[in-house]
Order: C-alpha cells, then sequence, then structure tokens
C-alpha cells in the first residue's frame, strides 16, 4: 500500500519536473540579461533579471503584428469551431439518426492524416479559392483541427444537460430553439466558454498549417519559426517564453472544466 | 371548457407499439388517472397529449380543438415531470415565472400571479432559492407551481410522487386532490401506484400493453375489473382466481371447482348458460371464514389455514383450498391459527366471473334488462 502510494507520487514527481523544467528553463532565459546568457560559464539562476529580452524581442519587427495576427486567428478559430461544431455536439447528444455513430468515428478520422500529408493539397486548394496568406483561411483550418475537440466535447456536455429541462421549457411556450437558448445554453456557457478558451490556445500554438498557409502574414509561432535561424538566441528564449505565458494562464483558469470535460469525453 | 379527447391514437418505437389505437374522452375538470404496470404506454400516452410525443397515428383535440400539429407551448397544457426538471440556473422564483415571462406577461402581473400560486402550495417563503436548496417535497410543489401559473386547461402530471416518501407521498396525495378542486383544469395523472389511483381519480384507466383495458370510475375498477390482468393489478392483495366448471343440477345453475361449488344468482343464468369452464373472481373481503361447518349454508367449502400475518387494520389468512391458494382477509381480532380447518363462504353479489379462454368478464345480465 505504502509502496503503492510512493511510487506513485515518484511518477507524478517525474512527470512534473519533466513538464515543468523546460519552461522554467525557457523563463530563466528570457529574464537574463543579454550579456550574461552569452557570457560562460554561465550561472544556473543568473545573478540579475531583466526584461531587456523582452523589450528587444517585443520591438522586433514583425512581432506585434504578428501577435496581433495571431489572436484574430485565434478568435476567428474559435468562433467558427464553437458555431459549428457546438450545433453538431448538441445533435449527437440530443438526436437519434442514421449514421450517427459512423459520424462520431467519422470526426475523429478528420485527425487521423497528420498535417503534413495534408499541406500541399492545402495549400493548393487555398490559393486556388483565393485564402491563402489570410486571417479568415488559417483560422478556417484551424477550427477544422479543432472540430473533432469542439464537437465531442460539446456533445457531452449537452448529455450532462437533461433533455426533461428542455422539454418542461417547451410545455412553458419556448419554441425548440428557445428552449434551447434559455435553459441548456445557460447551462452549458461555463463548459462552453472552457472549450472556446482550450480551443484558442490550440490555435495560438499551432505553427505547421501556420507556416504553411501564409507568407507574409503569418501567425506569431509561424513568425518566429521562420526566423529562426537568423534571430539571436535571446530573441528566441523571450519569444518562446512570451508564447507559453498566454496558454499557461487560459489552461490554470479553465483547468477545472478541462478535467470534468474530458472525464466525460473520455469516459463516453 | 377543457375537454379531451383522444381517437385512435397510435405511437410506435420501432417495433414497439407504445400506444395503440387509443380512444379515449376525458370530460371538463375531471381527474383522470393512467394506471398501469411499467413500459404500459402512460407516458408515451401523456406526453402525446402533451404534444413532446409526435404521433404516428390519430387525432388528439383539447376543449374541441384538434390540436394534434400544435407545438406543447400552444396546446394550454401544463405538466409536471418526474424528475421535476426544475431550472437550476434559476430561483424558484424565476422557475414558477418562467411560463409567464415566455408570455410576455407585464412585471407586474407576474410578481402578482407568482405569488399567489406560491402562496397556494407553501412556496412563499422559498422564492428567493435555488432548486438545489430544496427538499425533494418542496421541488415536487414547485414543479406543480410552474405548471399552475400559466393556468394550462389541462394539467399532465406524471408519477409526481414517485420521488417522495410513503408519508410525505401520502400528504403530497391529499394536497394535489384539494388543489384539483381549487382549480379550474383538467388533470391526467400517470402512476403506477393503485392506491394513489383510487384515491385520486374521478375515473381510472387502466392500461397494459398499449391499450386502455378498462376505463371506468374506481369502485367499479375495483368491484369489477374487465378481466383477470386488472383484477389481479388492482387491490393488495390481488383478487384470487380459481377455476371452476359451470354445471346444472336441478334446473339450478351451478359453478363447480376443486373443493367447492358456488349458486351464482339467476342474473347470471343467460351469460352462462352455454358455457362450461370459467375462472371465479373474489376479493379477499369478500370471503367469509367459519370455525364449524355453516348450518343453512350449502356452499361451505372445506379449506385449511397455512399462514395468518396480522397487518394491523386485518389479519390476511392464506388459505390452501384443494390445492388453490387463496388470500382471505379477516377482522384482525378473528382468533385463527395456522394448520387450522375451517370452512369458506363467499359474498356471492360481489362475484366476477371470467371466460376461461380470454380472461375477460362475463357480465350478468342487470336487473333493468331484465325487467324491460
Ligand atoms: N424514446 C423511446 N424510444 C424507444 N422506445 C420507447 C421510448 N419511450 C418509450 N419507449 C417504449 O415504449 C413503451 C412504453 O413506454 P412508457 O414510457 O410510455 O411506459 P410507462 O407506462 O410510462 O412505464 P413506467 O411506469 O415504467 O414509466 C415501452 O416499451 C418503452 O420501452
Ligand atoms: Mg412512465
Amino acid at each position: 500500500m505504502r509502496w503503492k502510494k510512493a511510487l506513485f507520487y515518484a511518477a507524478a514527481a517525474v512527470f512534473a519536473v519533466w513538464t515543468v523544467m523546460p519552461i522554467v528553463l525557457i523563463a530563466m532565459a528570457a529574464l537574463t540579461p543579454r550579456q550574461e546568457l552569452y557570457s560562460w560559464p554561465r550561472q544556473f539562476i543568473p545573478e540579475n533579471f531583466s526584461l531587456e529580452s523582452f523589450r528587444f524581442f517585443a520591438n522586433s519587427h514583425g512581432v506585434l503584428a504578428a501577435t496581433f495576427r495571431s489572436i484574430a486567428v485565434a478568435l476567428a478559430t474559435v468562433l467558427i469551431a464553437l458555431l459549428v461544431g457546438a450545433p453538431a455536439g448538441y445533435a449527437l447528444a440530443r438526436f437519434r439518426f442514421r449514421g450517427k455513430e459512423a459520424f462520431r468515428i467519422g470526426i475523429l478520422m478528420t485527425r487521423m492524416f497528420p498535417t503534413s500529408l495534408l499541406a500541399i493539397p492545402l495549400a493548393v486548394i487555398y490559393l486556388k479559392t483565393n485564402i491563402y496568406d489570410t486571417i479568415g483561411g488559417l483560422a478556417l483550418m484551424h477550427a477544422a483541427l479543432a472540430m473533432p475537440f469542439v464537437v465531442l466535447v460539446t456533445s457531452s456536455l449537452f448529455l450532462k444537460v437533461p433533455y426533461d429541462l428542455e422539454e418542461a421549457a417547451m410545455t412553458l411556450g419556448c419554441s425548440r430553439i428557445g428552449a434551447f437558448v434559455r435553459v441548456s445554453l445557460p447551462l452549458a456557457l461555463p463548459s462552453l466558454v472552457a472549450a472556446g478558451i482550450y480551443t484558442f490556445v490550440l490555435s495560438w500554438n499551432e505553427v505547421f498549417a501556420s507556416a504553411v498557409l501564409t507568407v507574409h502574414n503569418r501567425t506569431l509561432p509561424a513568425h518566429i519559426i521562420s526566423t529562426l535561424n537568423v534571430s539571436p538566441l535571446n530573441f528566441k528564449f523571450a519569444g518562446g517564453f512570451f508564447m507559453i505565458i498566454p496558454a499557461l494562464i487560459f489552461i490554470f483558469l479553465v483547468r477545472r472544466y478541462l478535467l470534468s470535460m474530458w472525464g466525460v469525453a473520455i469516459n463516453k | 371548457m377543457a375537454e379531451v379527447r383522444l381517437e385512435k391514437v397510435t405511437r410506435r418505437f420501432g417495433s414497439v407499439v407504445a400506444v395503440d389505437n387509443v380512444d379515449l374522452q376525458i370530460r371538463d375538470k375531471e381527474f383522470m388517472v393512467f394506471l398501469g404496470p411499467s413500459g404500459c404506454g402512460k407516458t408515451t400516452t401523456l406526453r402525446s397529449i402533451a404534444g413532446l410525443e409526435k404521433i404516428d397515428a390519430g387525432r388528439i383535440f383539447l376543449a374541441d380543438q384538434d390540436v394534434t400539429d400544435l407545438p406543447p407551448g400552444q396546446r394550454g397544457i401544463g405538466m409536471v415531470f418526474q424528475s421535476y426538471a426544475l431550472f437550476p440556473h434559476m430561483t424558484i422564483a424565476d422557475n414558477i415565472g418562467f411560463g409567464l415571462r415566455i408570455k410576455k406577461v407585464p412585471a407586474s402581473e407576474k410578481a402578482g400571479r407568482v405569488r399567489k400560486v406560491a402562496e397556494l402550495l407553501y412556496l412563499d417563503n422559498l422564492l428567493d432559492r435555488y432548486p438545489g436548496q430544496l427538499s425533494g417535497g418542496q421541488r415536487q410543489r414547485v414543479a406543480v407551481a410552474r405548471a399552475l401559473v400559466i393556468e394550462p386547461a389541462v394539467l399532465l402530471m406524471d408519477e409526481p410522487l414517485s420521488n417522495l416518501d410513503a408519508l410525505l407521498r401520502m400528504q403530497m396525495r391529499a394536497e394535489l386532490k384539494k388543489l384539483h378542486h381549487a382549480i379550474n383544469a383538467t388533470t391526467i395523472y400517470v402512476t403506477h401506484d393503485q392506491v394513489e389511483a383510487l384515491s385520486l381519480g374521478d375515473r381510472i384507466a387502466v392500461m397494459r400493453d398499449g391499450k386502455i383495458v378498462q376505463c371506468d370510475v374506481p369502485m367499479e375498477i375495483y368491484d369489477k375489473p374487465a378481466n383477470v390482468f386488472v383484477g389481479s393489478f388492482i387491490g393488495n392483495p390481488p383478487m384470487n382466481f380459481v377455476h371452476g366448471e359451470v354445471t346444472s343440477q336441478e334446473g339450478r345453475l351451478m359453478i363447480k371447482g376443486q373443493g367447492f361449488t358456488v349458486t351464482p344468482d339467476p342474473k347470471w343464468s343467460k351469460a352462462l348458460a352455454d358455457r362450461k369452464r370459467v375462472i371465479l373472481g373474489v376479493r379477499p373481503e369478500n370471503f367469509r371464514v367459519h370455525f364449524q361447518e355453516p348450518a343453512g349454508e350449502t356452499n361451505g367449502a372445506q379449506a385449511a389455514v397455512e399462514v395468518v400475518e396480522l397487518l394491523g387494520n386485518l389479519k390476511l389468512l392464506t388459505i390452501d383450498l384443494a390445492g388453490s391458494v387463496l388470500k382471505v382477509s379477516v377482522e384482525p381480532d378473528t382468533a385463527v391459527t395456522a394448520g387450522e380447518n375451517v370452512w369458506l363462504t363467499w359474498n356471492e353479489d360481489k362475484l366476477c366471473i371470467y371466460d376461461s379462454d380470454n380472461e375477460w368478464a362475463i357480465t350478468p345480465e342487470r336487473p333493468e334488462v331484465v325487467s324491460a
């Protein structure tokens, strides 16, 4: 018993260190003054912290614009993914229809092919339809990537709202849609927001599709990647850390909902 | 005026026929109970009337209006769900006022109507709470209040008391009966509890396999079950059934079975004339138990008492009558012990006779028919 417990905590500690260590290293490097960063031998914990690298990173050419683009793409992604995915999830939760199980599996199959495999055909289609190198086009791609998550998670959210409640609303004068808007939506809203934030982070972090489908209008990760070879060390660290912060904050905010969302999605 | 009329209503789920060609007429302000075993289609029938279930065939009329194709909100019904289905994110006041808000009733009038209904159901000091902060009985009353506040012409209730403990259920039963007289709605009430049905219903529709087997006032259902199923479903313990054979002795009609003979009233003679095998149905309280051979009675049947159970207000005897096991109830102070031999006689006025093949009641000729 005690052995098991000790083993469990040891494993948890290993995972924690495994996850946290790179973040800590990047953070420290990002907060180290440039001089010190290049000196050798370097202290593990820097002598003095400074925001010098950050300032340098933020003022570099294209970073600010890429950041705004990233935010725009992520917001558009959340919008598209929820507008399309949440109704699909609702349908999965509420209705019985032909091919429902096939749909459930099929939606997962969209993630079966690695993005690298799809990159060329996608780029061709994007060029042909004139959405290549646009914020909307990239958001469309990110929404597609996020779709299985959004559909399956929202379907499990709506499953947790008893259908009785909507029926009760209907007997009290609501239409079908009215019942959804007044009853199911408010009840599912906190979890829907969590799903939206998670989708935001997915898009914020996504680099491959962004790099393939844009040239001039790059998102932040794509911008950092494309300038990686020519940028100085402190730029890389500051950029890396800058990318991590919003993801960390958001995921921390919604961690409680994420657990319950995945719990249900996995148990299904 | 809110009559409810079902005409040949059918609802199928795949191969299951949940409601099978049901015809039913419910009078204005009547308290109608749907009673039957689990899965017999009570809920589906109720939901069809509410408009929550699309029916495959037939028409439904509420207050002489064909509502078959109307959505639930436009039928003038109020519904109380078995789960209560209260909105957890709204206060009790908002729950009760929900229907009025949807119908865009002005705020001042709304508040007044909510308060009135809340008082009627003893909820007036709970209006600011949330459903999660209420007891089961209180939630049940909120569910009723929410359905009543829109002043429905027809109030539908699906096993509203089934989630309450026994004592509370009895109290709420009386409250619901009182409420029905206080409001002006026709009420349809679904239950599988026969006591609820007998105590609440103006009439009871007993259902089985999607069909209404018998629809009548409680006393008729209890005294004259339309078939063996109704007799064995209603009554606790249920009706006793024994097989017998119709014979005629010296011109007198008799039913003979294992260890007993019954002489039915002459009103039966026509109905039984051409029959051989029948089933007799007798309620436990319609036997008389004698400790000596009854004098002047020709039909005393000898039997052995197997078990004696004191149930407080009565003693329930399990009696072996030549191989048939009967449940017989007697006064609680009757001195009777297990293993004793007794004589049974029947209250022949209350005798029910059933066809042994299809188990439906054979009805005697009514006196007025004879005199006509
Ligand atoms: N949505 C549904 N899908 C498939 N079959 C259903 C559905 N609803 C009901 N049924 C079937 O229809 C029949 C009648 O069900 P219903 O719920 O009306 O019974 P009930 O009399 O209310 O029973 P209970 O006393 O258990 O509530 C059952 O055989 C049930 O399995
Ligand atoms: Mg039911």
